[in-house]
């Protein structure tokens, strides 16, 4: 080895302990980028992977009712490469020794076995024996949440009728990756299910024989999705034709869109800040090790090293560090991307993760972490390669000193002589010192981000449960049904107030801005559900005109006193006018509302309704309304509101704790690699200083006074500025997912602030006891003997 | 009748541990100073006479034999008593000064008068080295021989019962080091403390009450000089 490289080794081994500090921070931008894109690849790789073996269609449509032999036609429209028409339905089902509601959705598959288009992926059990009306396969999920293996039987209210079944298997499907019940926001596989039946007896159970309700298409490679959707709708029109859709707008698909683009987003927002601190970091501690250096610099200078030679000596130094930090960065990414993995396995039902983490990923991180450490170190580097040989041997000039702002402000006696001196160090070193004060913010703020999640979900659950949704049981009847309905279901076992509301499925448009949803008719004076205006305060209903979800306004391009175009989608499909009567807040889904009355009005139909909310009482009676509404065959889907929360606490905690985790511990890391490094910095600058204090008299506690009184203090400055950091990142990540889907609000509760400062205060704590240790070693005698 | 002993040395060692290498820097020193006396400790490079003035100001401990500071024991002093000694009893004066760039020359003497029981003010320990004037510079703003008076004055506010001084004229030039020479004399003359100075240069010894050769860890010999000349007629 080279003596110079042997220099290197050994002047990496003095500073081993701020090495490590800065190799765990680029660690953590690179096992950030590594695991949400490694993840995102898996995850993408996976879908296109499943859906092309189990050919997921291209487009989708619902509809009322249409002879089978209107497929010919669909099959002619061009850029039409395969055609499934099935019937789909909307069940009640029955589990034994489950009391509460359970609902599902039964699609019918082929009898011969031949599945053209979203071919299910068997994992347990076989396929349905043809024509038998009694076999059903049912999600894999729903079979796991109930202990359910082939063999064991359930019973279905279809089409009104109560049928008992046998699981012949279990299965997934491309369609079904994100499994929600209709207007759930989070899946429940105990209470919703996902059931394939054979397409004759499926047939006949509907009353749908030598008919369908649903369609799915494949389309050739380069055909016009958009052509052949609108070639559709007008076919279908006549049939009921609920309005054709794209894979963008298949729910679990766009669930998954939704998903990958947050993960996009992470990847690109996370490991800018840990590089960026990184480089930061870097840059501070080399101009320092430069600093101590510059003689030595001098000599092998003297010696006729070029500036070359020595500019690249501290390259070197500075790669290595970088280097460890990647390696260790690309193992940790890729462990914590697997984490991740069984996480999202949860969630999405892919029948297997292909991992996959591309060699272009690999080299990106590690070209990105040596840029930013070099970039960060070159002007220290070059500063010191430029000095000449005769100058670099003289001693620094002494440190200049001036009088801080405060003391100028005449604060001056106010400060012990320890206080000022730790503000004139601060000042005389402004940029060092706001880089400090700029990474704890980072770290404060990391923190932060982990925990945004759960304030923000937290409160979009409170608003929508809390607030807007307030009754016990939802539930859905299967058709539009006389308002007569009420009466009965107040009649039922414990129930305490019924509400009614009407349904009508609509394309709301503006010019070329539309949008498909549903009209919902609601209650005047109704409790149970309320809209909420911006403040959250509960909004009366007009008597007429459409009130929109804000977000949908805003898609829709339009405000309060607008006309907007009303299709209705269903029964004689009328097109109608509506005014916009104003704007609600709604963080889940977007609507349309109107009073009931107005709607049936609009429609220019008798009072009708499609669903109800209900207000029950809690005890004995629960059961026998439960078994009540099993029994009724017109309700199609039962929701229970406390449910509903449960499953949001059982299923999002797991992975809120694996986010808050993780930023945890990368916050703590910056923080400690920044808030140590000073230190460090700080203790190699003014040993000498602090051993004279200590000569003239000074006790261990006050010299460490002195030094960490600076950290202290810049902590201290940095923390609300933290605090203000992590409001912008949280701003940021709630900015970016956006969607009529779902709406983050900009929420962080009290408890979240709490953490974040604890969390900095912590690491910094540490990381002073740590350079404390080493202030007790300083060397009185030594110092003293040598001009610095 | 003697003046008190300040200082009573006996069997005084000191062995450094370089690796392998054991340096002997003290061996065997017995030693009185008394109360108010100017002694000179001269000798070459290695001769011990730091390890003695370290010792004797508390920043060392010996690995042999004990020191006595008037009634105490100062070797069996734990560090928070030795702390404790250095910040009421003794007043060191460096080479280089060891000043805190970040205080100005006021406080840096008020840095010790902050913390000393019967202290005099820092003005007044400032007018005593003749710097009356540039109060409020830092060390940067100051010269060497401004920053060693600085130095002295942080050293003497505390009134200390000793003054140990490590060649405080080393890094000056020939004027400058008799200004610095003068201030410590008036210290030692109108104070009464007593001040040790080690230095390599011999002519210091002149101004010196009692002067002592350390060679090799042991003293060699012992002068007693009949008058002290006063630092203006030295010259080197």
């Amino acid at each position: 080895m080279r003596a110079l490289d042997r220099k290197l080794w050994r002047d990496l081994w003095l500073m081993k302990g701020q090495a490590v500090a800065i190799g765990l921070v680029i660690l953590c931008g690179v096992a950030t980028y590594i695991m949400f894109i490694a993840i995102l690849d898996s995850l993408r790789a996976t879908r296109a992977d499943y859906y092309s073996h189990n050919r997921f269609a291209d487009v989708f449509v619902s509809l009322k009712r249409a002879p089978e032999g209107l497929r010919r036609q669909i099959e002619a429209i061009p850029g039409v490469t395969r055609v499934e028409t099935r019937v789909v339905a909307g069940v009640n089902i029955d589990v034994e020794g489950f009391a509460e509601p359970v609902t599902g959705l039964i699609v019918a598959v082929p009898d011969e076995g031949y599945q053209p288009l979203n071919t299910l992926y068997m994992r347990s059990g076989r396929y349905v024996e043809p024509y038998r009306a009694d076999e059903v396969i049912v999600s894999e999920a729903f079979a796991e949440a109930h202990g359910f293996t082939p063999g064991d039987r359930l019973a279905a209210v279809i089409n009104g009728r109560r049928q008992s079944l046998t699981i012949v298997g279990t299965a997934l499907s491309p369609e079904y990756i994100h499994q929600l019940r209709p207007g759930g926001i989070f899946p429940d596989y105990k209470r919703y299910g996902v059931m394939w039946m054979g397409r004759k007896a499926l047939g006949n159970a509907l009353d749908m024989d030598g008919a369908f309700n649903d369609i799915v298409l494949e389309l050739a490679v380069g055909a016009s999705e958009h052509d052949v959707i609108d070639r559709l709708d007008r076919l279908l029109d006549r049939y009921g034709g609920l309005g054709a859709y794209g894979r963008e707008d298949q729910r679990s698909h766009r669930f998954l869109d939704e998903e990958f683009g947050q993960l996009d987003m992470m990847s690109k927002m996370f490991p800018v800040i840990f590089l960026g601190v990184a480089a930061f970091l870097l840059n501070v501690v080399i101009t320092r090790l430069v600093g101590l250096q510059r003689e030595q610099i001098a000599i092998m200078k003297a010696f006729g090293y070029g500036n070359a030679t020595v500019t690249w000596h501290y390259l070197k130094l500075v790669l290595v560090v970088v280097l460890f930090g990647v390696a260790g960065g690309i193992a940790s990414g890729a462990w914590l991307a697997h984490l991740m993995g069984t996480i999202y396995m949860e969630f999405f039902r892919f029948p297997y993760l292909t991992f996959t983490l591309n060699a272009h990923v690999l080299s990106e991180a590690t070209l990105a972490s040596m840029g930013a450490g070099a970039l960060g170190t070159l002007l220290a580097v070059r500063r010191a390669a430029a000095l000449k040989p005769a100058e670099a041997m003289q001693p620094a000039p002494p440190a200049r000193y001036r009088e801080s702002w405060p003391e100028r402000l005449g604060l001056r006696r106010w400060l012990s002589p320890s206080n000022r001196m730790i503000l004139r160090h601060i000042g005389r070193r402004p940029f060092k010192s706001a880089v400090t004060v700029c990474g704890i913010a980072v770290a404060c703020g990391i923190t932060m981000t982990g925990h945004f999640q759960k304030d923000t979900v937290g409160y979009m659950l409170d608003v929508q449960y809390g607030m807007s949704q307030r009754e016990d049981i939802s539930l859905v009847f299967t058709e539009p049904t006389s308002y007569r309905a009420r009466y009965e279901l107040a009649a039922l076992p414990g129930v305490r107030r019924v509400e009614v509301q009407r349904s009508v499925p609509v394309e709301l448009r503006n010019g070329h801005l539309s949008y498909r949803t549903a009209i919902r008719g609601m209650q005047p004076g109704g409790d149970l559900q309320r809209l909420l205006d911006a403040e959250l305060r509960p909004i009366e209903l007009p008597s007429s005109g459409v009130i929109l979800t804000d977000y949908l306004a805003e898609m829709l391009g339009v405000r309060p006193g607008d006309r907007l175009t009303v299709e209705v989608l269903e029964g004689g499909r009328p097109v109608r006018e509506a005014i916009v009567a104003g704007v609600v807040k709604e963080y889940l889904g977007v609507s349309a509302y109107m009073e009931l009355g107005a709607l049936n009005r609009f429609m220019r139909e008798g009072p009708a309704i499609s669903g109800a909310w209900l207000a029950v009482s809690d005890g004995d009676e629960l059961a026998r309304l439960y078994r009540a509404l099993k029994d009724m065959p017109r309700v199609a889907g039962v929701a229970l509101r406390r449910q509903e929360i449960r499953n949001f606490n059982k299923t999002m905690n797991e992975s809120l704790l694996f986010y808050t985790f993780v930023a945890m511990i990368f916050s703590v890391i910056i923080a400690f690699g920044v808030v140590y490094n000073s230190a460090r910095i700080a203790l190699t600058e003014r040993s000498r200083e602090l051993a004279s204090l200590r000569v003239l008299g000074f006790t261990r506690g006050e010299i460490s006074y002195i030094l960490l009184g600076e950290l202290g203090l810049l902590t201290v400055i940095a923390l609300p500025l933290g605090l203000y950091t992590g409001r912008l990142l949280c701003w940021m990540i709630a900015h970016n997912l956006q969607n009529d889907l779902y709406r983050i609000p900009l929420i962080l509760q009290p408890n979240t602030y709490a953490f974040a400062v604890t969390v900095v205060i912590a690491a910094a704590v540490v990381s002073g006891l740590v350079v404390r240790r080493r202030l007790d070693q300083l060397d009185l005698i030594g110092v003293l003997k040598t001009k610095e | 009748m003697n003046p008190a002993v300040v200082f009573q040395a006996r069997g005084l060692t000191k062995v450094y541990h370089m690796g392998e290498v054991e340096v002997h820097a003290l061996c065997g020193i017995d030693l009185d100073l008394y109360q108010g006396e100017f002694v000179v400790l001269l000798g070459p490079s290695g001769s011990g006479k730091s390890t003695l003035l370290n010792i004797l100001g508390g920043l060392d401990t010996p690995t042999g034999g004990r020191v006595m500071y008037g009634e105490r024991e100062l070797t069996r002093y734990d560090d928070a008593e030795l702390t404790a000694y250095r910040r009421e009893h003794v007043g060191f004066v460096f080479q280089f000064y060891n000043l805190i760039p970040s205080l100005t020359a006021r406080e840096n003497v008020a840095l010790v008068t902050d913390i000393a029981r019967n202290p005099m003010s820092a003005d007044e320990a400032l007018r005593l080295v003749d710097l009356g004037e540039r109060l409020n510079h830092f060390p940067a703003q100051l010269s060497g021989g401004e920053q060693q008076r600085v130095a002295i004055a942080r050293a003497v506010a505390k009134r200390p019962a000793v003054l140990l001084c490590d060649e405080p004229t080393g890094a000056l030039d020939v004027a400058t080091g008799i200004k610095v020479l003068e201030v410590i004399e008036r210290v030692n003359r109108e104070i009464g403390t007593t001040t040790i100075i080690i230095t390599h240069n011999v002519v210091i010894a002149g101004m010196a009450d009692r002067v002592i050769h350390l060679s090799n860890g042991l003293i060699q010999s012992e002068e007693r000089n009949a008058s002290r000349v006063a630092p203006a007629r030295l010259s080197w």
